[in-house]
Formats: structure tokens, sequence, C-alpha cells
């Protein structure tokens, strides 16, 4: 772990008006990724900006019906609240599926979005990896790509986020508010906000330097059955070798989204409206332009029985 | 003492203290945090430094250069260590490789250098700054592809053959012919390999965690090039080791390195991400079995052959090892090939042999029986043999593999189970039953303690003897109370100090047998002094109740030691009980899981296994051993697998995230039930060991119940669902 210097914001515009002033600056908040990737060196900031006092822990009703959540708002305690258990059973049931109880309790909202990969030569920093040293090269692609992704990949990287949350929020089409270091406030579309590897898998979101979440914003309830299937190895604390959010609803009419298949969640909107004619015809949507290796070809069978398992625990 | 023929009535028998599900004396300086463990002897010693080692970035090849100059300029660094300002430096006996690489480079992760500064973050931060120039070699990396070509194993692990295994196989009229791949594994014990060391002028003392005290002060002091004289090697609490801690590490070496080099004391522990390829691990295989039978299901023929790969110097795993004893059949054959492989060296872990060896065979036992169209256990019950089938004259000491099947199977509710596979679900569940035998052989080790009868009465037991997490403080405590007539609280169990007489240590499975049975012999001679003392014949005196009784007379223990402690110590030697006689242990492994209609996703539902093993000296922590072995077997059966990059040849999933253990989760009710049993052929204790046995067995009865929950057969461990996906029908 490289020396730092550590300070604590009063405010979010503050604390993003310091993080632009050093392009290493970083938020801490949970800290349950980014002091692992401190002490493998892989993340090096000169400067650590602690956010946990901007007092963005409420989750509160919005004049449209919906809800915001306060960046800092706790995994645990976001699964656990009556509102998003009642109206929004997909989110709290990704949470729960997301981590351990431990790192639940710490990790927070805006946390949980940012987190990085989990490709384990990304971890390893005696191999190349285009997303800590851009330009290096992937030493993934040609390796052990079991866990990759299959969906939107490049010839530069194939890693996967590895969000159980952030597929909720994408099914949910949740907005993610930020504030930058000027002042400015934004509200990025979640659809908008984790972005394809391309030829910069360096960059992740779209977040400009210094900018800092401040909430995500959920809209009114949609109603429907709610179901998170997360497929894995073990029965707990791994990640999603394929998950899948769902929203269904009584006329057949419903939402979609994948998890673990690629760099951000899942969802093509077109195969949305297909679910009506079933699971084939959404995959076919979902899937199109997949690009497998040996090793993780088996995803694309995964997603579409692990769509139909979602489908019949939503209508159960 | 020497034990040369069978155990006849001695105070063992009398099962007072001995046989009693005990809770583990250790047990409350454990939860309390004051066990003293190696990384943290507060206790021992102040004003430790602390050590970071780097490991190499590539598997095979050379280093060019290295710069340490901005390392040893970071803050608060004493000194920096690498294989060109370390000295020369020795290879210890059970090392392949070396421990501190350069300029050569023979394994990924293999040291190059350690840091050793004020603060562990700062000898973290100043390991990141050395530059290491490398110049990468061609190395071989893939066991399947260096396996044609393979010379045999080595003169250690000779082939054997009974018969003609060619020719009955070919003309039996039933026959299995399948190949089963087991994946490199990790120990993945809680505790990372760490030691302090200090050096008192040319005197090493290394507090560390190891399970053989005596091999690994040898090596420490021929890989330092000193006389074992001067090392001291302390080692009493350790959490867990599963064979990566039978040996010395690079972190016992590099903190003496280290320590002599900052003239300070030198702790360091092997960082998460390093265990993996630096440290040992259990080789894979590939084997093939070939199995002929009548139709009645009668094995005329059985042969294994077995692949592994290891470090030029290294060895095999032992793949075979249980084929050569398990099952009858006239005609055998049993062979294994060694590859060099440049990955990390392979050894021991828990049940090496057994272990990946019956994940093959117990699977080939299963589909063998579909093809006749028999119930497995049917088939095992059939071909069960009370002699060792490679030399008939030469029986087992103890065997009831059948009564451990037989036992299982109704307890476990075998009956209901469908002989054909795919039958039974249970909601999105399909659901299956499977079955295997359990075998792992049981190893004696000479063994020696010293025991002190103090004035108070208390007993004071000093063995280098280690407790793993197994329970060695308890069975050598319980040993001592029922031979001196002393309740267990008035035992004190010294342990892992190799200034205290050298004892089996813990490995194979024989620690418990072999300690106790030395800490028995040390007592017969406890008594001999007492009895002696107090006037008392001490072939008839009688020890209880903190008494030595004769007839009328009733004397207090403690009185023999009014004037001066008195101390014996004795040692317990084997005779040629083990080449008479095969002593094995045996068990039952049942298993019922669910397979995922759907998505294919393995769920264990029910374990229980049936374990035939000698007298059981404390069935609470044997019980505790096999349920953590069962939990282990499962991890093989359905998760773990180092696994290769064959390109750049190191194990890629090299921390806790990539290498898979089971959690609570993955873990349902788990029974074990221990058959009565003692073994008079074993030694005074008549006990033989579990710690290995509750793994033998596991992966396969898991795979075997798969293949009942579904119809799909996979022969490549671990048994995870995108194996099974492509040959799962497509239900609603």
């Amino acid at each position: 772990m490289k020396a730092f210097t550590y300070e604590r914001a009063r405010t979010p515009a503050e604390a993003a008006s310091a993080a632009a002033k050093d392009p290493t600056a970083r938020f801490i908040a949970g800290g349950t990724n980014l002091l692992d990737l401190m002490k493998l060196e892989i993340e090096t900031p000169r400067r650590l900006i602690d956010v946990n006092g901007l007092r963005l822990d409420k989750i509160e009703a919005t004049k449209d019906g919906g809800l915001r959540i306060g960046a800092l708002v706790r995994n645990t305690d976001l699964a656990a609240d009556k509102r998003v258990r009642k109206d929004y059973g997909v989110l709290s049931r990704a949470l729960l599926a997301g981590a351990s109880g431990q790192l639940r309790n710490k990790a927070t909202t805006a946390g949980n979005l940012l987190q990085r990969t989990r490709c384990p030569y990304f971890y390893d920093t005696n191999m190349p990896c285009n997303k800590r040293t851009p330009g290096a090269g992937c030493s993934a692609i040609g390796g052990f790509t079991r866990s990759h992704a299959v969906l939107g990949t490049s010839e530069a990287c194939i890693a996967t986020h590895p969000s159980d949350m952030a597929v909720a929020m994408r099914v949910l089409d949740a907005s993610v508010e930020t504030v930058k270091p000027d002042g400015v406030t934004r509200s990025i579309p979640i659809a908008d906000f984790h972005r394809l590897p391309g030829n910069t898998p360096h960059v992740e979101t779209a977040l400009t330097p210094g900018e800092l979440i401040t909430a995500v914003t959920l809209p009114k309830p949609v109603g429907g059955m709610h179901a998170y299937h997360k497929v894995r190895d073990r029965a707990s604390y791994a990640f999603a070798l394929v998950s899948v959010a769902t929203i269904l609803h009584k006329d057949g009419s419903g939402r979609v989204a994948l998890g673990g298949v690629a760099h951000k969640p899942w969802r093509v909107e077109a195969a949305d409206s297909a679910l009506p004619q079933g699971i084939k015809s959404v995959s076919e949507l979902l899937l199109a332009g997949a690009k497998t290796t040996s090793q993780n070809a088996f995803k694309l069978t995964l997603a579409e029985r692990a769509l139909g398992a979602a489908m019949a625990q939503a209508r159960s | 003492m020497k034990f040369d023929t069978p155990a006849t009535t001695n105070p063992i028998d009398q099962l007072k203290v001995v046989g009693k599900p005990t809770d583990r004396i250790d047990g409350p300086l454990k939860t309390t945090g004051m066990a003293p463990y190696a990384y943290e002897r507060h206790d021992a010693l102040e004003n430790v430094a602390y050590g970071y080692v780097l490991g190499s970035a590539i598997a095979k090849g050379s280093i060019k250069a290295t710069d340490v100059s901005r390392a040893k300029a970071a803050p608060g660094v004493l000194t920096v260590v690498t294989a060109q300002t370390a000295g020369k430096l020795g290879k210890g006996d059970f090392n392949t490789a070396k421990l501190l690489g350069g300029p050569d480079i023979q394994h990924y992760h293999q040291a190059v250098a350690v840091v050793v500064a004020e603060t562990f973050e700062q000898a973290r931060a100043a390991a990141a700054l050395i530059k290491v120039d490398y110049e990468r070699a061609k190395g071989t990396f893939d066991l399947a592809s260096a396996k044609d070509g393979a010379p045999p194993a080595g003169k250690d692990n000779p082939d054997t053959a009974v018969g003609d295994f060619d020719k009955a196989f070919a003309d039996a009229p039933v026959k299995l012919d399948e190949t089963y791949l087991t994946p490199d594994h990790a120990h993945a014990m809680m505790e990372p390999h760490a030691t302090i060391a200090a050096w008192k002028g040319d005197k090493l003392t290394v507090w560390t965690a190891n399970q053989m005290v005596a091999w690994s002060r040898g090596d420490v002091a021929k890989t330092l090039g000193i006389p074992k004289d001067n090392v001291r090697l302390v080692s009493p609490y350790i959490g867990g080791g599963f064979g990566g801690k039978l040996f010395i590490r690079a972190d016992v070496i590099l903190a003496a390195l280290g320590a002599k080099a900052a003239g300070r004391p030198v702790k360091i522990a092997l960082q998460r991400p390093l265990m993996f390829n630096n440290t040992t691990h259990r080789p894979a295989t590939i084997q093939r079995i070939r199995i002929g039978a009548t139709q009645d299901g009668k094995i005329t023929a059985i042969g294994h052959e077995s692949w592994s790969g290891d470090l030029p110097g290294g060895g095999p795993e032992t793949a075979t090892q249980q084929t050569r004893l398990l099952y009858a059949g006239a005609n055998r054959m049993m062979k294994m090939k060694l590859a060099v492989l440049d990955l990390p060296e392979g050894n021991a872990m828990r049940a090496p042999g057994e272990a990946p060896g019956l994940m093959a065979l117990e699977v080939a036992i299963d589909e063998l029986a579909e093809k006749l169209g028999v119930d497995p256990i049917e088939l095992r019950v059939l071909n069960d043999t009370q002699v060792d089938p490679e030399k008939p004259g030469r029986p087992f000491s103890q065997r009831k593999l059948i009564e451990c099947l037989r036992t299982g199977a109704d307890k476990f509710g075998w009956a209901k189970r469908s002989a054909r596979p795919g039958q039974v679900r249970a909601g999105r569940w399909l659901v299956g039953m499977g079955v295997a035998a359990a075998f792992r052989n049981n190893l004696v080790m000479k063994s020696a303690a010293r025991v002190r009868l103090e004035k108070t009465g208390r007993i004071v037991v000093e063995t280098d003897m280690t407790d793993i997490g197994t329970g060695s403080y308890t069975i050598i405590a319980q040993t001592a109370a029922e031979m001196m007539g002393v309740p267990l609280h008035q035992v004190t169990v010294k342990l892992g100090d190799s200034s205290f007489p050298v004892s089996a240590g813990s490995g194979g499975q024989w620690g418990a047998n072999s300690s106790t049975a030395g800490v028995y012999a040390a007592c017969v001679k406890l008594r001999e002094a007492v009895a002696t003392k107090l006037g008392l014949d001490p072939a008839i005196a009688e020890f209880s109740d903190g008494r030595v009784k004769l007839g009328n007379q009733s004397l207090p223990l403690a009185q023999a030691a009014a004037d001066a402690p008195i101390v014996a110590e004795d040692a317990m030697e084997y005779g040629d009980l083990t080449k008479t006689h095969q002593q094995s242990t045996f068990g039952g492994h049942f298993v019922e899981v669910g397979v995922d209609a759907a998505t294919c996703e393995i769920r264990i539902r029910r374990m229980l296994a049936v374990c035939a093993a000698g007298r059981i000296l404390n069935p609470k922590a044997a019980r505790s051993q096999v349920i953590g072995a069962m939990t282990m077997g499962a991890g093989a059966a359905l998760m773990e697998e180092l696994v290769v990059d064959k390109r750049i040849g190191f194990f890629v999933n090299h921390d806790l995230a990539g290498y898979e253990v089971p959690v609570h989760a993955d873990i349902p009710h788990q029974e074990v039930i221990f058959l009565d049993e003692t073994d008079p052929m074993s030694s005074p204790m008549k006990a033989k060991g579990v710690g290995e046995l509750g793994i033998c067995g596991v992966g396969a009865a898991v795979a075997n119940a798969i293949y009942n929950a579904t119809g799909v057969r996979v022969r490549e461990y671990p048994v995870t669902l995108d194996k099974l996906l492509k040959d799962m029908p497509v239900v609603a």
C-alpha cells in the first residue's frame, strides 16, 4: 500500500471538489473493495476522501412516488427496508444474494455500483491487464475465462461487473444522482452508468473526474412479481456465474436483466417485449451477439435455463 | 518400549477417561483468543520487525538482475534479503524446490526476496518497489500433454502386478474402462504459514506453525547450514495444516535470514495470495481404471493407472494406493507415472493418494454396479477381502467395511434410493443418493514423551507432538490421566517444542494413535518409578483415584514425589506387526444431493459417515475430525480446483475468492457413526486414525449421488454445473 493522505469531507460538493484536485483521489465509504485493491496496489490513491460523514444514509420517498436511496445506505439496511421489500423485492433479493452479512453491513449503495471486476488476472499485478495499465494487454483472453463475460466484450477486456444489486437496479430503471466538483448535479440513467469495455476498459462508468454519487433513485413501483435468481458454484458468498433479475406481470409482460455475463448489468429492451412469447424468444434477443470461449460458453445455456427458473419463481 | 506383539489388557482398557467425548482442554484458550499462535507470540518476545515475501512473477526461468535500492530506501525498511545476499543455502530433505529462488526460478511465486521493516505496511509497500528483471524459459504446465511418455513414478512407488491382468480383463464378460480427472487442490487452511525467528548468537529459535517439529527442525538446520543443535522450533498451536505444514516453507527460512540481517526478531506470515503458488498443493491426477467382472459381479481383473506431475525431484500423487487393498480380484495391475511439471511443488494433502484415488475408484465401482445391475453396496460386499489381495497370507488386522456399509445403509435409508437415475423430484430439485467406501491405511510412527509427577500430584506431559486443531492436547491428557489414575484436570500437556522428546508429529492420520502410544510408554515407566518409590510391586500396583493401591495398601500418588518430582521418558517403537498384518481404516460415506432441474446447481442435502477405525480415543474430537474431512471432501467434489493457466504456468485462482471452499450454507446435517472396535495390532491404545479416513470416498459419494439424481455421469472433478448442463434434459 502506498502512502496517501486521508481527509473527511463535510459536504458532497466539497468531497467532489477535493477529489478533482488529484486524478488518483478516491472516495472511501465501506471500503470493502477499495481497501483490498489498495493493499494489492491495484488502486494507488495519493488522496483518500472519506465520505462516510456526508449524511447520505437516508431512504426517502420521492415526489413522484419512488424512492431516493442515499449513496451511503448500507446494503444490509437497504435490503431490510420495508418499502424496498414491499415494492422493489428484486432489489432486496439481489442484495441478500451478494457477499456476506459482514460485508453487507459495511458496503454502501454507491460503493456497490463502483466495485471493480473480480477477474483473477486483474487481481494479480504480475499479469498484464488493460484495466490496470491501459494498453498493456489482456491476460484473461486465452487464459482461464470460465467466469468471464460473454456479451459486450472487446479485444481489450472480457471482465464482468460483479454486482448483484446493480442488476436489480437495472431492471428497476434506477438513476444515479451525482454532484460534480463545480457543484453541478445530474442524474444518470443506470443503463448509461456502467460502460462496456471497448478500447478503454479502465473507464468503467460515466462518472467524470471527481464526480460523487449522492443517491440512487428508483422510479415509482411497477408492481408485478419480482425474482432474483443467482447461480453460483457454492450456496453462498460467491460471485454469480449468471444471475437473472425479473419483474413479471400477470399479463405476461415484464422486464429482465442478467448479471455475470457482461461488463455491466445486461438488459435488452427488445427482449423485455418478447417476454409474452416465451423464454426462447427472450433468450435469443437477450443473448444476441454473444462471444464465448470454450470455458464460458455454458453461460448461454445457463442464462436461458436460469431465466426459465426465475420466471417460474416469479410466477409461483 | 517396543510394540511387537498384539496388545493385551492394559490400563487404557479401563476407559475411565479415554474413550469419553471430552471437550478439548485447549478449547477455552482458543475461544478467548489466548492460545499463542506463531505470528502472535507477544508472550515470547518483543521488538519484532515485519517481513514481507516477494514472489516470483514468472513460472520458470531466471533472474537477470534485481534492484532493491528503492525498497531499501523506503520508509521503515531495515533490510532486504535476496538469494544474492543470503549466503549459501541448502535445501531441506522434505522440500523439492528451493525456498528462496534466484537466479534460477522453479515456479510461480517462488520467494525471490524478503523485505524487513518496522511495520507490516512498510514492508509490503517496499516489496512492491523491488524491480526484478526476469528471463522467461519455456516450461511444461499441462499434465494431459505431459502424460504420454512420463516415466514410472520411481523406486519408492513401484508398479505392482498379480496374476495376468490383461488376459483376465480381456476375458471378463463385464468390463469397465474409464478415465477420471482430479485437479490440483489447495490446503486452504485458515492460518497461513507463519513464523517468528530470533537469533541469540548462533542459536536460532523459530516460533512457527508446523506439523512435524523434528523433521522441520532438521530442515531448518540443513537449509541454513547450521548444526541442528543450534535450532529450536516451537509450534504449540496451529491453525490448520492438512499436510501443508508438514514441511518448512519460505516463511521460516526468510524470517531466519531476515532476522540475521536485521539483527532483530522478524515475523512473517505468507500473504494469502501467495499461499497457493508459493507453498505445496495436492497434485492433479489422470486415472484410468479398468475392472473386469463375472456376470454375477465377482471382480476378476482390476487395474488402476495414475498419472501426476511434479517438479524435478518431486514425487507422485499415489492415487492407486487403495486399489491394491480395497477389493478382491485375482488379477491385478497398478501403475503410477510421474511427469515433470514446472508448476509449484506437489506434496501431501489430507489423505494423499487415497483421497483422489477413491474419487476415481469409487465412481468406477458405482459404474460397474450399474453395468451389472446390482446395488453398489452389494457389489462392494461381494468383493470384500479379509486379506491383502497382493499377499493373501497377510490378513487385515481389522476390516469392518461391510459393517460400515450395512450400518450406513440402514441409518441413511438407502433402501429408498431409486436404482434408476433421474427419478426423484422434490420441487425444483432432482434428488439422488450416493455411496462410497472409505479406506485409508493406518500408519504407526515411533513417538516419545516425557512424563513428570510433581509434588502436587500433577502430571506434566512433554512431547514435541503437535495439535493442528485435531485434539492432540486432549487425547494425550486423557491417556496420561488413564494411565496414572488421576482426573483429566490434573494433567498438563505441553506440545510442539523441539526441546521435548521427538514424537510422531501430525500427519497421515498417524498422530493420535502413535503419540498417545508414546505417552503410554512413558507412563508405564513412570508407574514403575512411582510404585518402586512407594515400595509397591510395579507389576501389580493399581493406579486410580489419585492413589496407588496394592492389596490393603493405598498411598497417595503425590507421596511418591514428596521429595522431588519423578520424571520418566520413553518412546513407543514398532516391530513387525505392520508387516504381518495390513492395518487400515474403513468407512462408508452416504450422501444425498439435490440438483436444480433448470440450472444444475448442486447442493448437498444430507451426509453420513460410518467409520471403523479402532478405538476412538475421544468421540467428540474424532467426530469433529470426520465432519471436517467430509466438508473438505464435499469441496473437492463440487468446487475446489486450482486452475492452471497452461500458457503462463501458475494457479490462477490464488485467493479465497477464486479458490472456493464450502461455506456453512453448502454443508447440511452431517452424521458420524463410529463402529465399536479395538485393534490390538495397532498399539497398546488399540486405536487408529480417523482424520483422513473422513475425506476418503466423500467426493465419489457426492459424484455418485449426482449421477443418481440426474443420470449424467461426470468423470472430471470438481463436478460443477457447467459439466452437467449439456447433458441435462430440459425440464419444465
